[in-house]
């Protein structure tokens, strides 16, 4: 039935009731679950979140305002979805995957209201490289052929899921726009399929995937306190909790700047609008440093500003998840940053709150935890229908009210990840960055990923990490100390364990995103500036056997090449850590040998 | 073709549909039952039987029935003979710059210094619209307030949102206004306004806004939006989205740098609490709806530069702190939404001094991108990280001293005691009047952490120290 005739028969759904993003719409019975649906002549994109007896409950991704009851509601016959193929990379979207791009130049510098053509562009031409030749029996999944889409990125346009068949036909190499068909599959039962160089799938359902495989591999971000103390592993789960101002937002800049993952997909979910601006200054120009190329070349932007509707808000996570595992099919490592999960619980809260749900704690929805759940576990590492490896690693923010980490949303999402860098006010208050608290922060891929470490720098790498955890921990209890009674008070050899303390928490922890040379440390560079200054600390033990002053190790010229060498020493040069390592010893040895003599004298 | 056709009808409605007769009224909200034609957030005006015309808005609509809400307030309204038209338009503004500035205005805009209502110029939805994350030009340009506290260690660009988080009797109108009087570019002079808009302020206070604006001579550059601490509290709620569609429209229309001063939060979010409660609407953390956040971004986000548009909307809202409580939900979430904050400290303030600022919960978020060399100067940045860093390391000591009497702090930690004394007294205290410049801030900033030993100051190079630090030091001897 077309809608005209729809409307003969008095079947069209209809506005009953309007109030902020949702809204009620008569003659339910036409419409399904889920079902995205386009509202009144400007077309506002809305989804079918419930139905009861003959009434929709919609959510609406736009502003309602001046909507009135009686206005028609056209079914789109899907639910929502989004849009898969060349022209992801390097593009910004907003949370229902509307092209901001293109939004400007249709409407200018303010976001209005209303549909707008497609995703992706139409007009586009890609240079499609067939796979795959006639007659090949082909299920999902599988790749048909290549585009390539930047530099960094080369796209493989897959069998659409749910598709099995024989190659009937298949367009040579040449240039194709996404609406032109590229092959033609016909399926077991008979039925001919149009192939594009695109698909749609639906955001709120997982892709599907051969098999999954347990994290092994480091995802290297080059920041020292992740990579060396809480590491995260490819198709690994994080958290980054912290109350306002304490570098949720640059540390998640850092990692979509240096994160060893292929393609980033950077969701801005209620965050500011000049946030999103500053990605899209900064990425263009900086350059991914294992290709060399510009970061924009391998990154998808999802903005969904704190001031866009809160219905787009709640949808721009799934949005992001969908692209990201698209392009982990391809047999690609994604990382997806959502920053900030808060803001999309919030979302949930507050459609909630219009819907007249049932509150659990903090007025937050009682499904809030499932829906966590559900979304962390999109994340992990896995092969692929096409037998590729792929991953997705999912590093969601959070923004604890007040910077308590009891509440909801952290409590739920610390019961799904792997990871919880804990940011903390104190440290962020002295500008000490990144202000990961390294007591309350864990990883639980430590074991997992230290054969990594093994085979790429050294065996001792976990021996060197734990031994650090450790002087970090005494550290922590000795401060209580310190409180109290000063550190003077304390014996040489529990001052060592200050000192050396304090050597990794600003030598080795401490990272500006904004020096040139420290804001990226090759793992190699991690390991031997962990090792100098762990040898350092040892050898800190012989002076305080020998009973000589502290402070006349701490004196010594090399402590001050120890400072000097996270900004100074570049790359993956070993030579200047091996000289340092040699002046800790010689210096260390005279000073041992100098006391000595002095007591020979006496 | 039929929608469109029903569409169309109902788009040539006059203006001023009216139904007679309310349903219910409870607090400022007010329910209407057997209209038709009516959409959601449409402006509507209540008349009573007296020919009193309040304004208000749709806030949820049935087949049936309207919940308004009032911003003049239900009192006095009856439930037989209030007339009730629709305009069929959301709240809207109409702006033109001749006709805003140097003016004073109710919080919906009415004229409040007995001059005509502004008629030229396009009416313009006081809700405005989102900036496309597209469009907007990344803040950059530094701002001289004059205060080395902010100018020194949390920058203000121009297109910023940063808020002074304040306490009851905290001297924060005065340092607005100082900022209002001393802030200029380092580079160039152009066009400038300030917007003002007042929200449940007391009279006084409004007042000495005037009065300052009038004695630094820009009062022909100042809107003032003022709602008072006696006008009805639902005003309280378009009071600021009315001075924001000013200052879009004279910063992207017209070009101009607008200063928006917004005060005080704290009042607006509760009078947004005091209407969700009559709405009967399930609250979140003490009392407030589950969407202040969204609202309040709704204002904040209306700051910013556009690319190849001239003008910029600064914001310094000012809110204080239910009980100084920095994690109370109004200044939580508002941290959450701004680049930063300039925190006031009861403390700092009860020693005597002004302006009585914390710069260790203070921030400015967009400060990296406004300084260094040919913006501020090339040691910027560090000589600001390493007065962070001294005076959060003396801050714990003085909390040591206090345990265990100054006499028994080691030597390094009485040099932080003294440190910490002269950085409140020297740094931070400056008079109402007191202009500094950026420079004058980075030696003053300089001079102070020289009186630390040298191996102390590792966030400023070598070359730094002997550049800026030697000289500054000396320059103090003499």
């Amino acid at each position: 039935m077309t809608n005209i005739d729809k409307h003969k028969n008095g079947d069209i759904p209809l506005v009953t009731y309007v109030s902020g993003p949702v809204v009620k719409a008569s003659r339910g019975h036409i419409l399904s679950m889920n079902e995205m649906v386009e509202v009144g002549t400007q077309r506002l994109v809305g989804e079918v979140i419930g139905l009861e007896g003959d009434t929709a409950t919609i959510q609406v991704y736009e502003d309602t305002t001046g909507l009135r009851p009686g206005t028609e509601i056209i079914g789109q016959g899907m639910p929502l979805f989004a849009e898969l193929g060349p022209g992801l990379i390097g593009h910004i979207f907003d949370g229902i995957q509307r092209p901001l791009t293109e939004l400007q130049e249709k409407w200018g510098d303010f976001i209005q209201r209303g549909k707008v053509g497609s995703a992706l562009s139409r007009e586009k031409i890609w240079r499609f490289t067939p796979r795959l030749g006639q007659g090949e029996i082909v299920r999902s999944g599988q790749i048909l052929g290549v585009v390539q889409e930047t530099e960094a990125i080369e796209h493989k346009i897959l069998i659409p899921p749910e598709v099995t068949g024989t190659i009937k036909k298949v367009a040579g190499p040449g240039n194709y726009t996404l609406e032109e068909t590229i092959a033609v599959i016909e399926t077991t039962g008979g039925r001919d399929i149009e192939i594009r160089l695109y698909h749609r799938w639906p955001v709120r359902v997982p892709r599907p995937y051969g098999k999954r495989q347990m994290p092994s591999e480091p995802l290297l971000t080059g920041q020292r306190v992740i990579d060396t103390f809480f590491p995260l592993a490819k198709g690994g789960t994080a958290a980054i909790p912290g109350g306002f101002g304490t570098g949720k937002t640059v540390t998640q800049h850092q990692l979509s700047k240096w994160a060893d993952a292929d393609v980033i997909v950077y969701i801005g979910c209620g965050e500011r609008g000049n946030e999103m601006t500053g990605v899209l200054t900064d990425f263009p120009q900086l350059l991914d440093p294992r290709t060399q190329r510009p970061l924009i070349e391998r990154t998808v932007l999802i903005a969904n500003t704190s001031d866009m509707p809160v219905a787009a808000r709640e949808a721009s996570i799934y949005t992001g998840i969908t692209i990201a595992e698209y392009f982990r099919d391809q047999g690609y490592d994604v990382a997806l940053m959502a920053d900030s999960t808060s803001r999309w619980a919030e979302a949930l809260r507050e459609i909630s709150g219009r819907l007249e749900e049932m509150p659990a704690e903090e007025g937050f929805p009682a499904y809030l935890a499932s829906r966590l759940a559900a979304f962390y576990e999109r994340a992990g590492q896995v092969v692929t229908l096409s037998d590729l490896k792929g991953s997705v690693s999912l590093i969601g923010a959070v923004s604890p009210p007040g910077g308590d980490f009891s509440e909801p949303v952290t409590m739920h999402t610390k019961r799904f990840v792997q990871c919880f860098w804990a940011l903390d006010k104190e440290l962020a208050s002295a500008r000490y960055f990144p202000a990961i608290n390294y007591l309350q922060s864990y990883s639980a891929y430590v074991k997992a990923v230290a054969p990594w470490w093994f085979e790429k720098t050294d065996p001792e790498w976990e021996k060197l990490r734990d031994e650090a955890v450790q002087i970090l921990q005494e550290d922590a209890k000795l401060q209580n100390i310190v409180k109290l009674l000063g550190e003077e008070a304390l014996p040489d050899d529990q001052r060592r364990i200050l000192e050396g303390a304090r050597l990794i928490k600003n030598d080795f922890l401490q990272q500006s995103a904004f020096d040139p040379v420290d804001t990226y440390c090759m793992p190699v560079k991690q390991f031997y500036l962990l090792k100098v200054i762990i040898h350092f600390i040892r050898r800190l033990k012989d002076v305080v056997d020998r009973r000589i002053p502290l402070f006349r190790a701490m004196e010594l010229p090399v402590v001050e090449q120890i400072h000097r060498a996270k900004t100074s020493i570049e790359g993956e040069d070993t030579a200047p850590f091996q000289h340092i390592l040699q002046d800790i010893d010689s210096q260390i040895d005279q000073l041992l040998a100098r006391s000595q003599e002095a007591r020979d004298v006496v | 073709m039929l929608s469109d056709k029903v569409e169309s009808t109902s788009e040539k409605r006059m203006a001023g549909l009216e139904f007679i007769g309310l349903q219910k009224i409870s607090g400022p909200l007010v329910i209407i039952e057997g209209i038709s034609g009516v959409g959601f957030g449409e402006r509507v005006e209540l008349i009573t039987a007296r020919d009193e015309i309040r304004q208000g808005r749709v806030l949820a609509i049935s087949e049936k029935a309207a919940v308004l809400e009032v911003f003049h307030g239900t009192s006095g309204l009856d439930q037989e003979n209030t007339r009730v038209r629709f305009m069929g338009r959301p709240f809207e503004m109409i702006v033109s710059k001749e006709e805003v500035l140097g003016r004073i205005f109710t919080g919906l805009g009415m004229p409040l210094d007995g001059g005509p209502a502004p008629f030229r110029g396009e009416p313009r939805n006081v809700n405005g619209f989102a900036i496309n994350p597209v469009a907007r030009a990344y803040p950059e340009d530094f701002i001289q307030t004059g205060i080395s506290t902010i100018d020194g260690m949390n920058t203000l660009v121009r297109g910023q949102k940063l808020p002074i988080f304040s306490g009851s009797g905290l001297p924060h109108n005065d340092l607005a206004i100082q900022i209002v009087r001393q802030a200029r570019l380092l580079t160039e002079e152009s066009s400038f306004a300030v917007i003002f808009a007042a929200m449940g302020v007391r009279h006084d206070e409004a007042e000495a806004f005037r009065q300052s604006f009038e004695e630094s001579g820009v009062l022909n550059n100042v809107a003032m939006f003022l709602n008072l601490a006696d006008d009805p509290t639902v005003e309280r709620l378009i009071a600021p989205r009315v001075a924001l569609t000013v200052a879009e429209y004279l910063a992207f229309e017209e070009g101009m740098h607008v200063l928006v001063i917004l005060t005080d939060m704290t009042n607006y979010c509760e009078a947004l609490r005091e209407v969700a409660t009559s709405k009967g609407e399930v609250p979140s953390r003490k009392g407030y709806p589950g969407y202040l956040y969204s609202d309040l971004a709704s204002i904040y986000e209306r700051a910013g530069r556009i690319k190849g548009r001239q003008g910029s909307v600064t914001q310094i809202p000012i809110l204080t702190m239910p009980d100084d409580d920095i994690t109370h939900p109004i200044p939580d979430l508002t941290g959450y939404i701004t680049e930063g904050q300039i925190v006031l400290d009861r403390g700092l303030y009860q020693k005597g001094i002004y302006p009585p600022v914390n710069v260790l919960p203070s921030l400015s978020r967009l400060m990296s991108d406004g300084i260094g060399e040919g913006k501020t100067r090339e040691d910027h940045r560090n000589i600001s990280s390493q007065l962070y860093a001294a005076y959060a390391n003396a801050k714990q000591v003085e909390r040591l001293a206090s345990i265990i009497g100054e006499e028994d702090l080691s030597t390094t930690d009485k040099r932080y005691f003294t440190f910490s004394r002269e950085f409140e007294n020297r740094f931070v205290r400056q008079d109402k009047d007191e202009d500094r410049s950026i420079f004058e801030t980075l030696d003053l900033g300089w001079e102070l952490v020289m009186m630390l030993p040298e191996k102390e100051l590792v966030r400023v190079t070598p070359e730094q120290i002997e550049k800026y630090g030697k000289t500054a030091h000396t320059s103090h001897q003499e």
